[in-house]
């Protein structure tokens, strides 16, 4: 039966993706005749940070949101601590690309920062001030108390970032999924993201991250998942963040000086 | 003026436009927001030629098969946008500038077409409405709000923009978080539970709804102007949503009844003899709200794109 299965290329759970708190299984997705993601196989570790990197258009964000249900798969199976997505959304916080929102929209910074404790709230709740505490708690970890009452596209770009970290860390999530969270960041802000992403690791928390900085990905991550619409390498950075993985995900695009610094990096 | 002549002429007339501008407004603050302000005038175009149809079947202007003539000329409307688009292979918004005007077109053709004359539905009304011609008869003065035998003269128009402003209410007041959070950030909306799809389509039934029963007694030019004007100057005077829609509220209601007022003694302050449209004035009013709130309110100016670093 499982033969069978994968002579067809039919996904069957496996025990594996009953402890990984974020396991896909043949996931493709398609958003026009090309698949974005063709058939890839994750299975997130329990406790790590996990780089996702690939050139771009290689469907790194794209497999963030079909995980979560954001943009729909053509097939594939997603569990999330071994169950569905929906049964574990309180365990999951996403925090999507700056760009993909309007910070035109007439709302403050702590009303942002609130949005993550909306499943908690319920549909009409009132806001009291154990709320109100809590969200001003989860600025003051990212560096961003004095803004509270700011209009969000009054912010600059990392600022805002930082917000949209708030947020998730207002969900008090086991797993976090961030989308490129250092594009256009300031060196403050990078460094105040990867200080709160380092104490949520310590804390047991599972994180990942799509990742476009190659000379970070060491120094920021243990685990990595490269990506080129199929999946190139899964694995403790030591062993799949490799010259030759990286030649496979980026082809010509990545310059031979690129990887010989990379290559030197890990030593 | 003294309630034996207000109570019978004005009242009514006051309120069915003050009520039509907020619930049209209402919803508008989230379509404005969602930039699909648009989808308010693609509505109240699109429903023309199913009102005529529902009213031409029954005979009688009555609300609900002008409600499922109006919901019919939509799904019309949208599988003919989906076939143009497919079969012209012209973009989305191409398909519907041609479905929407073509449809409306046809409502005005079909209504001309047709014996209307013995009820309030013909090519003005259909754009201006009959706001003036709702007057309360039976009222004799204010003691005739606590008359039952006068109450149940009223405009059918009044207690149905009442209901349709209640409902349109208890959806934003019932829904408020999920559509703040999905106009602001549907990736984030869909990954805590939300299902944007669904809301996005309710909100739209809604501002459908809200335009139907504001057409019915007010004409679609209100209901173009309301969907737009007051949430668009209520956003240059907050940067809080909560505030806006506060704010939107306050200048449909004024936009109602400045223009309701305007229309009928305006033109008599000026020297002349007749009065004007009421809902061309109340629509002027709201655009030029919004031209005062554009020059001189507060939020006026927008971030643009986050600056980097």
């Amino acid at each position: 039966m499982l033969e069978l299965a994968a002579v067809q290329g039919v996904s069957v759970p496996t025990p594996d993706t009953q402890d990984s708190p974020l396991a896909i299984r043949g996931l493709t997705v398609s958003y026009g005749q090309k698949p974005a993601v063709f058939s890839v196989d994750m299975t997130v570790q329990p406790g790590a940070m996990t780089a996702i990197i690939g050139p771009n258009g290689a469907g790194k964000s794209t497999l963030l949101k079909a995980a979560l249900g954001i943009v729909p798969m053509v097939s594939g199976q997603v569990t999330v601590y071994g169950k569905p997505l929906t049964e574990q959304r309180a365990r999951v916080a996403y925090v999507p690309q700056r760009a993909s929102v309007d910070w035109d929209f007439p709302t403050r910074v702590i009303d942002v920062v609130l949005m993550g404790l909306s499943r908690q709230l319920g549909l009409l709740g009132r806001i009291r001030a154990r709320h109100m505490q809590r969200a001003a708690d989860c600025l003051r970890q990212v560096g961003m108390q004095d803004f509270a009452d700011r209009q969000i596209g009054q912010l600059s770009g990392g600022q805002q970032q930082r917000v949209f970290l708030a947020r998730a860390l207002a969900q008090d999530a086991d797993l976090y999924l961030l989308d490129e969270p250092f594009a256009g960041v300031d060196a403050a802000t990078e460094k105040a993201i990867i200080t709160v992403l380092k104490s949520l690791k310590d804390a047991g928390k599972t994180v990942v991250v799509v990742h476009h900085d190659l000379a970070t990905v060491t120094d920021y991550f243990d685990h990595v998942y490269l990506i080129n619409t199929r999946k190139v390498a899964e694995g403790p950075v030591a062993q799949a963040f490799t010259a030759e993985s990286l030649q496979a995900a980026y082809g010509g695009r990545l310059a031979t000086a690129q990887i010989d610094q990379i290559s030197h990096a890990l030593g | 003026m003294n309630g034996e002549e207000f109570v019978p002429l004005s009242l009514t007339p006051l309120l069915i436009g003050t009520f039509a501008a907020i619930a049209c407004a209402l919803p508008g603050n989230f379509l404005v927001l969602r930039k699909q302000a648009l989808i308010g005038d693609a509505i109240s175009h699109v429903v023309l030629p199913g009102i005529v149809v529902a009213f031409l079947l029954t005979g009688a202007i009555s609300t609900w098969p002008m409600m499922l003539g109006a919901a019919g000329a939509a799904v019309v409307a949208v599988v003919m946008i989906e076939a143009i688009r497919r079969l012209g292979q012209i973009e989305t918004g191409a398909a519907m500038g041609v479905v929407f005007t073509t449809m409306f077109a046809a409502g005005v053709l079909l209504l001309e077409q047709t014996d209307t004359s013995s009820v309030h539905l013909d090519v003005e009304h259909a754009l201006y409405g009959n706001l003036e011609s709702l007057i309360w008869l039976d009222a004799t003065g204010w003691s005739s709000l606590t008359d039952p035998q006068a109450l149940a003269g009223l405009p059918p128009e009044l207690p149905r923009i009442a209901l349709t402003l209640a409902g349109v209410v208890l959806f934003t007041w019932l829904l408020w978080r999920p559509l703040k959070i999905s106009t602001f950030d549907e990736g984030f909306a869909r990954t805590i539970g939300i299902r944007t799809g669904a809301l996005g389509m309710a909100l739209v039934i809604a501002a459908a709804i809200a335009a139907v029963a504001a057409f019915d007694a007010v004409g679609s030019i209100i209901v173009i102007a309301m969907f737009i004007c007051p949430p668009s100057a209520a956003r240059m005077m907050t940067n809080r949503l909560e505030m806006q829609v506060g704010w939107s509220v306050l200048f449909a209601a004024f936009s109602a009844i400045s223009g309701y007022v305007l229309a009928g003694y305006g033109p008599l302050w000026l020297g002349g003899t007749d009065a004007v449209s009421a809902a061309g004035m109340i629509a002027t009013m709201s655009g030029l709200l919004l031209a005062v709130a554009a020059r001189f309110g507060p939020c006026r100016t927008r971030a643009g794109a986050p600056v980097s670093g």
